[in-house]
């Protein structure tokens, strides 16, 4: 309980820090999100599509999942240096691997009958794609930005390392100064910021879900 | 039935010629579908039949463009099937297949208007017509309307998938088994109700099943086919009564005598009345079949009916021997006791 309310003190003591800190950590998360989206989302289209090399590329981009947030931020840092750039690659480089295979996943898992009845009803492919096989393969593909984001929103505390100020700030000051109030205040919001996201586009899934029985 | 059937005209089916028509998927040593040609006649109901993998669906599929033919042309009325652009043929084909194909993301309203869309009519139209299907198929649309395909019997999802067909009123419609995975009863059902549309509205339907009774029942000509190839087109009752060669008899199982009788009509075995009658005889319709008249001798006892015309004026009369009579001579004509030999060695 003690802990508890320093760690309320400690955002008492310095509101607008705070405040921005999360905003600057959110917007970040958001940016690489979205730059993430329209990268990804279009390749894992183009995966699917691809009968020919389609499951082996998806193989090769699920292996790459192994590869952790912290070692991606870093393996930046020779190569595009410190701040905010290498940050935001880093982040949406890591959207990767589960927005591919999302995609993937959700163009590939539309019933083939569905399909043909939209051609056989005299849809032209564009018709068929806007139609009927992307809005039958959006809930796994925004279930797929959902755990984007919680890997984006968990790992922009990196960023702090490589200098760009997110709500990391605390956990690298918590560490420096092993102050648990420091960590405990950062990793706090962190969570917070994680549950938000998934619960707001756990929404999003749900209201494109296909209506069973 | 209802308001709309009487406010719209019947309009007629499209006339369908195949033309040496052939499919040859790569890979394939055999052609799926080997030079057919047919002339189908407008609003004819022609059911196509034959074992798994004879090439029914991929027939089928070329008339609507899902897949290319490699020889041959397709007419319906007075245009080949690759003078115009896929979706643009395919909007004036109604088409029907036994998984359904229903968009599981509309709802059952939008799914029928999903044709008159594309074509873009305007709203109202959609509207009184969605309404006007949905009761055509016996789906109320105060309860069906507003629902989605995940919500239906699997009966109900068939109706909608021939709403949909329907929607913009097509002169020629597709059907690749589509009541294949209903039970019984819902089967016959529907069956009876497409004939109602059929009657109604008289487009040029091929359909496709490897169900006889169904075949039977709905075809005015049936399409019987063996690896690709035309066995026989003729009427169920000549498919049954003649067939063309072991093949087709064993296929449709024409030594079923009771099959043979649910196709002979009573007016082409009954006699004149003679001095025999008695007017205490059981009544039976002119209009049905040597089946149903043994029903009723059955049932009633009487070894003698007296064939009613509408009115329910007695005409003629029907005794056990007429109907052996006009069983055998069926049997006569399709050199049963040969096939029956042939048959008997496998
Ligand atoms: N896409 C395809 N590629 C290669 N061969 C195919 C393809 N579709 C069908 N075939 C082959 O063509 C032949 C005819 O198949 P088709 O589907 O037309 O048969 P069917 O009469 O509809 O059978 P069923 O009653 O089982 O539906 C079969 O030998 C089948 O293996
Ligand atoms: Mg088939």
């Amino acid at each position: 309980m003690d802990t508890l309310r320093e760690v309320l003190e400690f955002y008492r003591e310095r509101p607008d820090e705070v405040l921005e800190l999360a905003w600057m950590h959110t917007e970040l998360s958001l940016i690489a999100l979205a730059i993430g989206t329209a990268i990804f989302v279009p390749l894992g289209i183009l995966f699917a599509r691809w009968t020919a090399g389609g499951s082996a590329a998806v193989g090769v981009v699920a292996s790459l999942r192994v590869i952790p947030s912290i070692a991606l931020i870093f393996l930046f840092y020779p190569l595009l240096g410190f701040g905010y750039q290498p940050a935001l690659v880093a982040l949406t480089i890591l959207a990767g691997p589960p927005l591919i295979l999302n995609t993937y996943a959700g163009m590939r898992q539309v019933d083939a009958s569905v399909l043909e009845a939209a051609r056989g009803v005299g849809m032209n492919p564009a018709q068929v794609f806007f139609k009927v096989h992307l809005p039958l393969a959006l809930p796994v593909i925004i279930a797929g930005m959902r755990s984007a984001s919680v890997e984006i929103f968990a790992s922009a505390t990196l960023a702090s390392f490589i200098g760009v100020r997110t709500l990391g700030q605390y956990i690298v000051t918590g560490i420096s100064l092993l102050d648990t109030t420091y960590l405990l205040a950062g990793g706090l919001l962190i969570v917070a910021l994680v549950l938000s996201a998934e619960i707001i586009l756990g929404g999003f899934e749900r209201l494109v879900r296909v209506p069973a029985a | 039935m209802s308001r709309q059937q009487q406010e719209r005209d019947p309009q007629g089916g499209s006339a369908i010629r195949l033309e040496n028509l052939s499919k040859q998927y790569p890979n394939s040593p055999h052609p799926a579908v080997d030079n057919v040609s047919l002339d189908i006649e407008p609003g004819e109901f022609v059911v196509f039949l034959g074992p798994s993998g004879c090439g029914k669906t991929t027939l089928l599929k070329m008339v609507n463009r899902i897949y290319e033919p490699t020889g041959g042309k397709i007419w319906i009325d007075k245009t080949e099937v690759h003078e115009l652009a896929a979706p643009q043929l395919r909007r004036q084909i109604g088409y029907v297949i036994q998984q359904t194909g229903l968009f599981p993301h509309m709802r059952i309203a939008d799914n029928v208007a999903t044709v008159p869309r594309l074509l873009k009519w305007k709203k109202a139209r959609i509207n009184r017509r969605v309404e006007e299907l949905l009761d055509l198929v016996g789906l109320p649309p105060e309860s069906y309307a507003r629902r989605y395909p995940a919500q239906l019997s699997g009966g109900e999802q068939q109706r909608v998938g021939l709403a949909r067909a329907l929607a913009a009123e097509p002169s020629t419609m597709l059907m690749d088994e589509p009541f294949g995975a209903l039970d019984a009863i819902t089967r016959n059902r529907l069956q009876e109700e497409l004939l109602r549309i059929h009657r109604q509205i008289k487009q040029t339907i091929l359909f496709v099943t490897h169900d006889i009774d169904e075949a039977v029942r709905l075809a005015d000509r049936i399409v019987v086919l063996r690896q690709g190839k035309v066995e026989q087109f003729a009427t169920p009752l000549e498919i049954i009564s003649n067939p063309a060669n072991d093949f087709v008899a064993e296929l449709v199982g024409a030594e079923d005598v009771l099959r043979r009788m649910s196709l002979i009509p009573i007016a082409s075995a009954a006699t004149a009345i003679n001095g025999q009658r008695n007017v205490d005889d059981p009544t039976i319709s002119g209009s049905s079949f040597l089946r149903d008249a043994i029903g009723t001798m059955v049932e009633t006892g009487s070894e003698r009916l007296s064939v009613v015309d509408e009115d329910g004026h007695p005409v003629k009369s029907l005794t056990m021997e007429d109907i052996q009579q006009a069983v055998s001579t069926s049997d006569a004509e399709e050199n049963a006791s040969e096939r029956r030999a042939t048959s008997a060695s496998d």
